[in-house]
């Protein structure tokens, strides 16, 4: 199964057809007669909210799951379908078809070079097909235009790298289609472009992909067709060429999705100021020196930047989670003499961490738990070191009927809930005591098209209300539509707030890339 | 063809259900090389069951057993649940056992109502000390708890014979390296007349009930589990995880110094360098088969101890090895473990017209 024999199929043959495949989980159908066809050289997005079934369907593409009806036809050698052996993981990865998780599947404590061949060598010989490997992988290297360091261990690779080394696994398995999920999730705008000029590469040479996203605008930047699930059911099919944005995005909900707008609103004082504060060691990556920052009631202040500038550094400080090393922060008039995450909280700092799934969310614990966890110990839910379970299972009541957080009820454990539901009980924690300040960190990250246009809704109503919001985020879309006035991170210092009507993209986009805003306009 | 699945939730009945087909899935298993032996495989277990249940003297036999397993099960439990890996359990066992003789052996003299409580409180203090340090260890500079916790066991264990073989010693003793007695004001009472069981079980009980209440009810199990579950959020929600793994390592270091004070002031009366056939151990293996639950430590226990009293009876009667018990614990473990597996996953055979198979389960 080498790359472009004459037995393979040509360019626009099908090559994979999943047909009128159905799967239930008990009550819950999670795919029904879905059918899916993917050409040679061809990117179909499967787009999506949560909880739609793309991941299901890529289960069962893949042999995780065994489809209750359907069949799963993969071109075989000759180039005419055949029937994959079903449940087989096995099988797929010999039919030719490769996953990139969403989450990597890396071992971190291994070279990228050993991870990529890890299992696909004999116990026994080590040494001579190591060198074979090393010639093939180079050989692919070179004709994806893929550039990684093979031999530095995978812990000390940035995000964009682990993609690459699983891409390269992939291709390595002789991989003709390319199952990516959510692959753009995790990476910087950079990153993404860097991703998509490699797709379309690979594509070229006949890989075929097939793209799960739940964001439009880089869809339509990659993908040759768009396939659109709803509910575990297939609710419409474009080509890009004819691809209207609307229409996707009420196909994705199956409603009307609410644009959000950003009313004027009446700057009040100021809530939190940092004064040329530095924060960690000078010599890390991500470290703050002399920042200078105002968040005032009323307004949202926007952070630009590319990731790993000093975002999470600044957003600890806000959160009580780190000192400064030098400067001032004053929150809510006075300096901070106690940098401790529940005195911030109770002092009315409401905190949506940037990672839900590591800082957010406890997922071994059940909703109800989790709403309650920053107050564990306020007379509410406590009293004398007893939990007050009534209280904590009114207000989860509460929080769910109120944020529409889909569970099963206030006792099921959160790690069930999908990426969106678990945003929306992070909202519910933080923003139901009416907090004076917002921390947004990243907020939409990885959500759907509707969770994100909750998220944002609330940041507003937060707005409204006469609270400041400090929002972190990597979204050019979201920080414009939402800020009043936007400052750009780079290399641990944060420009000056610029109001939102006076800057541009491509500014903010230099901005990012380190020039000065002079430079800039 | 075999194929599993993992199972959208987890089903309750099956959580229950899983480890007690583990034990009767152990004792199939152990019957192969009981069969191989040559024992007659019904006869070797009825009798192991009459000698763990068989009569009051078996069943307060298979109690007295349980009572320190129960203690360091229930150590195990608090930190395990924390994610805090407590090895130490053994040596945090034989620094009670030490604390209850130092305290109880005569140097201070006060009636039953004082002295009980007092060697108790010793006992759990030195258990739960000995446990402070590596939790710093792991807290200031990162150090491994297990290496910390099970190297800590060996130290203790010398510590305590060169203790027997010096200022501890009993000078009635002959030279035997062991304690003076407890005296009789310190004595835990028995429970049964003319058996070995004593009151430690009640401590055990009452211990299981404690923590199950404080797991279930209490700020301190809430931010115990939280710390457990994913310490960086709950750092991030504000839960103070230093002091919270602190709290852990004594509740648990201390759980363990009660299981030694019942063995010294309950049923040996004095100290020795053998006094405990590696309960600190067997608690890890209670724990585990208890899938972490309090209350549930305590039926793993009477399972253990049941299984190498009722062992070592059986191989009185007919000869087989009572080896047979560390076989039958070891597959049990083996088979929760499995159990684990099953509540997590569904299992299906997958035929080669797989559709059809698939309706027919859905």
């Amino acid at each position: 199964m080498t790359h472009g024999t004459a037995a393979e199929p040509a360019a626009g043959e099908a090559v994979l057809s999943l047909r009128g495949i159905t799967k239930r989980f008990g009550s819950l159908v999670a795919n029904e007669a879905v059918d899916l066809d993917v050409r040679r050289g061809e990117v179909v997005a499967l787009l999506g909210e949560n909880g739609a079934g793309k991941t299901t369907l890529m289960n069962i593409l893949f042999g995780h799951y065994v489809a209750d009806e359907g069949d799963v036809l993969v071109a075989g050698e000759g180039g005419d379908l055949q029937e994959l052996d079903a449940g087989s993981p096995r099988a797929a990865l010999a039919a030719g078809i490769g996953m990139v998780h969403q989450h990597f599947t890396l071992a971190e404590n291994l070279s990228g070079f050993e991870n990529i061949i890890l299992g696909t060598q004999g116990l026994l010989d080590l040494s001579v097909s190591r060198r074979g490997a090393r010639r093939k992988l180079e050989a692919l290297m070179r004709e994806a235009g893929l550039d990684v360091a093979l031999d530095r261990q995978v812990s000390r690779l940035s995000v964009g790298e682990k993609q690459r080394i699983e891409i390269l696994k992939a291709l390595y398995r002789d991989a003709r289609i390319l199952v990516m999920d959510e692959p753009t999730a995790v990476l910087t705008p950079q990153e993404v472009e860097r991703l998509f000029e490699t797709l379309r590469r690979l594509t070229s040479g006949g890989l075929s992909v097939i793209f799960i996203a739940h964001k439009l605008s880089e869809v339509l930047a990659i993908a040759d067709r768009i396939v659109v699930l709803r509910g575990g059911r297939k609710v419409g099919e474009t080509a890009r060429s004819v691809a209207d944005r609307r229409l996707i995005a009420e196909m994705m909900v199956g409603r009307h999705v609410p644009t959000t707008r950003r009313e004027p609103g009446r700057r009040g004082g100021v809530l939190l100021e940092l004064r040329d504060v530095s924060s960690g060691e000078p010599s890390d990556r991500g470290a703050l020196t002399e920042v200078s920052l105002a968040v005032a009631a009323g307004e949202i202040i926007g952070i630009a930047g590319v990731s790993g500038n000093g975002q999470s550094r600044l957003s600890a400080l806000v959160a009580g989670l780190a000192r400064p090393r030098g400067g001032v922060l004053r929150l809510f008039g006075s300096e901070v003499s106690h940098h401790d995450p529940r005195r911030f909280a109770a002092a009315g700092v409401a905190r949506i961490p940037e990672d839900r799934h590591h800082d957010g969310i406890i997922g071994g614990m059940t909703v109800a738990e989790n709403v309650v966890v920053e107050e564990i110990r306020a007379k509410d839910y406590s009293r004398w070191g007893f939990l007050r379970k009534k209280a904590i299972r009114s207000r989860a009541e509460a929080a769910i009927r109120g944020y529409d957080v889909r569970c099963q009820g206030p006792d099921a454990p959160a790690r069930q809930l999908s990426g969106g539901n678990m945003q929306k009980l992070i909202l519910a924690r933080v923003l139901d005591r009416a907090p004076r300040l917002v921390l947004a960190n990243q907020p939409t990250r990885g959500l759907d098209v509707g969770a994100q246009s909750e998220v944002h809704r609330r940041l507003l109503e937060a707005r409204a209300r006469g609270a400041g919001v400090l929002l972190i985020s990597e979204d050019l879309d979201e920080l414009l539509s939402l800020s009043d006035r936007v400052a750009v991170m780079h290399g641990g210092r944060l420009s000056e707030a610029i109001e939102t009507e006076r800057v541009g993209r491509t500014t903010l986009g230099l901005m990012m890339a380190g020039h000065g805003r002079e430079e800039a306009a | 063809m075999i194929r599993f699945e993992p199972r959208p939730e987890r089903n309750r009945l099956l959580r229950v259900a899983a480890p007690i087909g583990a034990a009767a899935a152990a004792l199939v298993l152990a019957a192969i090389p009981l069969a191989f032996a040559g024992a007659p495989v019904l006869r070797a277990y009825a009798l192991m069951f009459s000698g763990a249940f068989g009569s009051v003297f078996a069943l307060t036999e298979t109690l007295t057993r349980a009572t320190p397993l129960i203690l360091t099960g229930l150590a195990a439990v608090v930190a395990f649940r924390a994610k805090l890996w407590n090895i130490g359990l053994e040596g945090q066992l034989y620094a009670g056992a030490l604390a209850a003789v130092a305290v109880g052996s005569g140097a201070i003299m006060a009636p039953a109502g004082v002295m009980v409580p007092l060697v108790l409180i010793a006992g759990f203090a030195a258990g739960a000390l000995l446990m402070l340090g590596p939790a710093l260890l792991k807290l200031k500079f990162g150090a491994d708890e297990v290496v910390t916790t099970l190297l800590l066991n060996f130290v203790v264990i010398l510590f305590v014979q060169m203790m027997l073989e010096g200022p501890l010693q009993d000078p009635m003793s002959m030279g035997w390296p062991q304690s003076a007695p407890v005296v009789d004001e310190a004595v835990l009472p028995p429970l049964v007349e003319r058996m070995r069981l004593h009151s430690g079980l009640l401590v055990g009980l009452v211990a299981a009930a404690v923590v199950h209440v404080l797991f279930r009810h209490t700020v301190w199990g809430y931010e115990m589990r939280a710390v457990g579950e994913n310490a960086s959020a709950a750092r991030y929600a504000g839960i103070p995880v230093s002091g919270t793994l602190v709290r852990v390592a004594l509740i648990s270091g201390g759980l363990a110094g009660l299981a030694g004070v019942g063995e010294v002031a309950g049923l040996k009366g004095y100290l020795t360098a053998d006094l405990s056939p590696g309960f600190g151990y067997a608690g890890i293996v209670v724990a585990m088969l208890a899938a972490l639950s309090p209350l549930g430590a305590v039926l793993a226990a009477v399972f253990v101890a049941a299984v190498f009293v009722g062992a070592d009876s059986m191989s009185r009667a007919i000869g087989v090895s009572s080896y047979l018990a560390d076989l039958v614990v070891a597959l049990s473990l083996l088979c929760v473990l499995v159990g684990g597996f099953v509540t997590r996953y569904r299992i299906r055979r997958v035929t080669r017209h797989h559709a059809t198979a698939g309706r027919e389960r859905a």
